[in-house]
């Protein structure tokens, strides 16, 4: 029987030869991750349903990322309850504040997952390794209890959507754009329950960095998971991350698609989310009129140093305009060095910004950047849902970070070409 | 039980800011559920209640505190037109009752008195003397919801 990618992938961690969409399966786990959030929650489920063991000590992965270094005594105790857990069962990736970054640029970077693994993570936005042809998504924190003891859990097999990208990337567009451009395509719940399958000859023209934020995304369309197949760019950014074996899985020529979304390069412009949906996407230019009083470059969805350099070459000998405040978060310690190496740091203060230690901490209004009432910030992160940065009367305007950078410049969402 | 009505796509973020997740506290999420869109949700609610919903029920985040929440609240069963997926798996997890039920959510507007049957999937809107049929759950799930939940349904399966 035909399947796709993640269809394969479920297939072999079930142990069956093949698998349909639909199918009810349980599945043997490569990883299974947590955050300070959500993990403690795991933590008590796991501790009351009494379980002694977890199922493999180098698979159970805590990342401190949300709400640290710590924001207050609550959040605080939260992470005591992982770190006493991590040393209960001597984990062997616990990330605490010194070696953490945010999960999902720091799994990769890390070399923690790799393609054809199947993966679930206690964070929606686990779908981000499907960059590297990994299976992987969110689920909640009793899932994640469960999975820590037992190393396998059930799935629904997806049916799937395919997403067909063909042309060249315009000057400034990213994978953000991308994202943002298909979310507006097919909606919030265009993808409820599916795959987002990648495919196509302008695949050779996304970044591994560009694919990251676009399976990081898919989530924002309600899917289960994204996934791209293997080539060169995925092999170069594996070697030297990965060490232990991989198997890359091709989606069968007559595997079944509910649907093809044909995306060209050509007509995607540099893209932007207004308020309160991702779905309500808009080319960046039709926002000369909708002054900001805030940026923020960072999070699982941009964090990574190719979004610190596409900020940094926009912000650059310039300033931010009187009244916006800039905040930069590089996601990992490594991104967060390569920045001051690389001169980003220096360029990023010249310019009025701050620079942060890496947290999700904004992004879902936990800390580091939380809005007032009325207020207007242009984020790189990856939902502008009511209330998501802070007071429920201010707004989210979703972007790229050379979006989020010019419109630093400007006082108002830009284009970058308008500044530069 | 008096149905309590919203739109399409109520995140995570309005069911529980994010705000509120440095705590566990049950009573305490319950307190400030939906608070976003609706400040008036918690004192309204009474026990046995429902939420009756759009598209896309629960979407963004994982957040379990958000199911957690409003069973908290005393909520006794969310009708919607669909669910986002993680919510979906979350509710059934924690014990919540869901029902994906397109016809039902168009049709209850809020304050209706509503009543649910769990076991055949049938939804009976007493206000506009109305019955409607939603897909129940296999009996394994069912079990699971009247276990309270996933990690409660182990135990007792393991005694």
């Amino acid at each position: 029987m035909a399947m796709t990618m993640t269809q394969k992938i479920l297939a072999k961690h079930a142990g069956l030869e093949s698998v349909h969409a639909g199918q009810l399966i349980q599945a043997k786990l490569d990883l299974v991750l947590g955050n300070d959030i959500t993990s403690p929650v795991a933590i008590n489920e796991f501790e009351a349903a009494g379980f002694n063991s977890i199922f493999d000590k180098s698979k159970v992965v805590l990342v401190m990322d949300h709400f640290t270094p710590n924001k207050d005594i609550k959040s605080a105790a939260q992470c005591k309850q992982c770190r006493l857990f991590a040393k209960r069962f001597n984990l062997d990736n616990f990330f605490d504040v010194g070696t953490m970054g945010i999960e999902h640029a720091l799994l990769p970077e890390q070399g923690l997952v790799a393609p054809g693994e199947a993966i679930i993570g206690a964070d929606s936005h686990t779908c981000t390794y499907g960059a590297v042809n990994a299976f992987s998504t969110g689920v909640g924190s009793t899932d994640m209890g469960a999975a820590m003891a037992a190393g396998y859990t059930w799935f629904k097999v997806p049916a799937a959507i395919k997403v067909n990208v063909t042309g060249k990337k315009r000057p400034y567009v990213s994978g953000k754009d991308l994202i943002l451009y298909l979310i507006g395509k097919i909606g919030v719940d265009g993808a409820l329950y599916k795959s987002l399958e990648f495919s196509g000859d302008g695949l050779k023209e996304l970044t591994m960095s560009d694919r990251l934020t676009i399976a990081n995304m898919a989530i924002e369309a309600g899917a289960k998971n994204g996934i791209f197949p293997v080539d060169d760019i995925t092999r170069e950014y594996l070697s030297g991350r990965v060490n232990r074996e991989w198997t890359a899985y091709e989606p069968d020529p007559d595997s079944e698609y509910e649907s093809v979304i044909n995306l060209d390069l050509n007509e995607i412009d540099c893209t932007v989310s207004w308020p309160h949906l991702p779905e309500n996407a808009k080319p960046a230019i039709e926002g000369h009129d909708v002054k900001i009083d805030q940026i923020v470059i960072g999070s699982c969805t941009n964090g990574r140093i190719e979004d610190m350099k596409a900020a940094a070459e926009i912000l650059k000998g310039r300033h931010l305009a009187s009244g916006v405040r800039g905040i930069i978060i590089p996601a990992t310690q490594s991104v967060y060095r390569e920045c001051i190496k690389l001169g980003y740091v220096d360029v990023f203060l010249d310019a009025g910004c701050v620079v942060s230690t890496p947290t999700c901490g904004p992004c879902l209004g936990g800390h580091m950047g939380v809005l007032a009432e009325g207020e207007r910030c242009v984020s790189t992160t990856n939902r502008n849902f009511i209330g998501r940065m802070g007071h429920v009367k201010s707004e989210v305007y979703l972007a790229s970070p050379a979006v989020a950078a010019a419109s630093g410049i400007a006082g108002h969402i830009a284009h970058p070409k308008e500044v530069i | 039980m008096k149905a309590h009505k919203y739109g399409d796509h109520v995140d995570t973020d309005v069911i529980i800011p994010a705000r509120y997740l440095a705590s566990q506290d049950e009573k305490e999420l319950a307190s400030h559920c939906m608070e976003d869109i609706d400040k008036n949700f918690h004192a309204k609610v009474s026990p046995g209640d429902i939420i009756v919903a759009g598209l896309n029920f629960g979407c963004g985040s994982s957040r379990e505190h958000a199911p957690v929440a409003i069973k908290a609240s005393g909520i006794s069963c969310v009708i919607a037109k669909s669910f986002a997926r993680i919510f979906y798996r979350n509710a059934i997890n924690i014990g919540l009752a869901i029902l994906e039920c397109p016809e039902a959510a168009e049709d209850i507007a809020d304050n209706d008195e509503v009543s649910v049957n769990f076991d055949t999937g049938e939804i009976t809107n007493k206000t506009k003397n109305k019955i409607y049929k939603a897909e129940p759950f296999p009996e394994f799930i069912k079990n699971m919801i009247a276990d309270g939940g996933l990690m409660a349904s182990l135990k007792k399966n393991q005694k």
